[in-house]
């Protein structure tokens, strides 16, 4: 299972990039992706938009399923990857390098409450 | 505890992502099952179908026969079977009209029909042929053969790449028509090879030993042949405009609104199980084809479908990999007709979708368009 050390994540199945503005990116995990199956439909959240922790943002819907995608962090959408959304694919071709959108945090608190790799790996095991 | 077909540990040892498939351990995919999907459609793609149930049926043809007591079980008329390997796609009727299993029936022999039903619906047909057999047929043998697998090998490139595979296959396949069978000794035992599937596209259904299945899936990988995956299989019959059980038409529905209406023989005077009633209630519904026009998502089965002549909903949904664009069958009230825009409820939007008959693809090519 591909779980970058340098990545925060959630239970939920969301990876959280902090870049070097002080935005973080946010994507699905690769084992979200396979689960998912090949993707064929993306729906980003609008620019501006202001999310609260947990909000459903995002879908990502594969030829099985649509599953809602959730802010890791409380914050303002900064940007979203629109040329994503034309070739879903490249989501299951490598998962931590399509992210999806950019929040800026409304606070550090939430970044903090993120699960680290081997977190994130001890959730999955669960499931 | 999830039953296992023979060659469960070489989907196992392929990466294969498995699922509980009505209580098989089964596999969708190995990789990419649009991968899959094209590999099947421009090249040859195999699936392991070993949980679909092979039945067969023999007696006496002085006492009745299978012929007689098939010909009033199933909604299909037997009688168009004369040759010899010949096969027919019948549903099997309740007395109320409903669809208890679609199902393949080939004719061996006069006294040796076999028929190959659904996996999850298996018990429930095999009871129910046993009840008709107990009251109308009762010199009749039902063996359902546990004892075999079964493997579809489909694509353009299929036969080729099986008469590769399985020696001698060749010689006793090339000149085998559509929707025929015909045994064959094999190194790994009898194999019953059929030119039959359910991706519309050409190919065979081998079933052979369940001991020697695993000799014969590896040997038509080494000739090429991509093993693919529920998902694939799912994708490939929704493009070939073909039923699932259980989702396009069950014990609720008639095969009349089920699109099947070219599989039950109503013309002759033969009597069948279901006949009665299916004379008595005209269709106020019929299964259709959409495509979806509208971006926002992908059609799903149990989906609203707001038509100017009242609801319906979408019973299959799916992304098309061929078409590159989302596809539906949809049970819409009768007077809906192809080219009508019909409104999809998706999460939380309405969509517009164009209804079409399907097939949407087969043999390789789209067959549905939506430019106008």
């Amino acid at each position: 299972m591909n779980i970058p050390a340098n990545l925060k994540y959630t239970p939920s199945h969301e990876w959280v990039r902090t870049e070097a503005d002080g935005t973080v990116s946010v994507g699905i995990t690769d084992h979200a992706q396979a689960a998912l199956g090949d993707l064929v439909y993306l729906e980003l959240p609008e620019v501006g938009r202001k999310l609260a922790a947990a909000e459903a943002c995002a879908v990502v819907e594969s030829v099985k399923a649509a599953s809602d995608v959730y802010a890791p962090v409380a914050g303002e959408v900064v940007a979203v990857n629109t040329p994503v959304t034309d070739a879903p694919e490249q989501v299951n071709q490598d998962a931590y390098a399509a992210w999806l959108f950019r929040i800026k945090p409304a606070d550090a608190a939430g970044l903090a409450r993120l699960l680290d790799a081997r977190a994130y790996e001890a959730t999955i095991g669960d499931a | 505890m999830l039953k296992q077909t023979p060659l469960n540990p070489l989907h196992r040892a392929a990466g294969a992502r498995m699922v509980d498939f009505g209580g098989w351990d089964m596999p969708v995919n190995y990789g990419s099952q649009i991968d899959e999907h094209h590999a099947v459609r421009n090249d040859a793609g195999m699936f392991d179908v070993s949980h679909m149930r092979v039945v067969d049926l023999t007696g006496e043809p002085e006492n009745g026969g299978v012929r007689e007591f098939l010909r009033y079980a199933l909604a299909n008329n037997v009688d168009k079977l004369r040759e010899p390997g010949k096969a027919l796609y019948s549903c099997l009727l309740k007395p109320d009209g409903t669809v208890i299993d679609d199902l393949i029936v080939y004719f061996l022999r006069e006294d040796f029909f076999r028929l190959v039903v659904n996996a999850g619906t298996a018990d429930k047909d095999i009871a129910w042929f046993r009840r008709l057999m107990a009251e109308r047929a009762p010199t009749l043998t039902l063996r359902p053969r546990t004892d075999l697998a079964m493997i579809a090998v489909q694509g353009p490139n299929a036969r080729a790449k099986v008469w590769r595979a399985l020696p001698g296959s060749e010689q006793v396949s090339s000149a085998l028509k559509p929707f025929a069978a015909v045994a064959m000794e094999s190194p790994w035992g009898e194999a019953f090879v059929a030119r039959t599937g359910y991706t519309g596209e050409d190919g065979f259904e081998i079933m052979l030993p369940a001991a020697r299945a695993g000799d014969l899936w590896q040997a038509l990988a080494a000739a090429g042949v991509r093993p693919a995956g529920l998902g694939a299989r799912d994708t490939l019959r929704l493009e070939a405009g073909m039923n699932l059980y259980g989702q396009d038409m069950d014990e609720t529905v008639s095969p009349l609104e089920s699109g099947l209406a070219w599989t039950v023989d109503l013309a002759s005077p033969r009597d069948f199980v279901g006949k009665a009633a299916l004379v008595a209630h005209p269709p106020s519904r019929q299964l259709a084809g959409l495509v979806l026009v509208d971006k926002g998502g992908v059609l799903r089965a149990h989906q609203v479908v707001h038509t100017d002549h009242g609801d319906g909903e979408v019973t299959s949904g799916t992304f098309s990999p061929t078409l590159n664009l989302s596809i539906a069958l949809a049970r819409l009230p009768a007077k809906v007709a192809p080219g009508d825009t019909v409104r999809v409820g998706v999460r939380d939007r309405e969509l517009a979708a164009r209804v079409v008959k399907p097939p949407f693809a087969r043999n390789g090519k789209p067959r549905v368009s939506l430019i106008a």
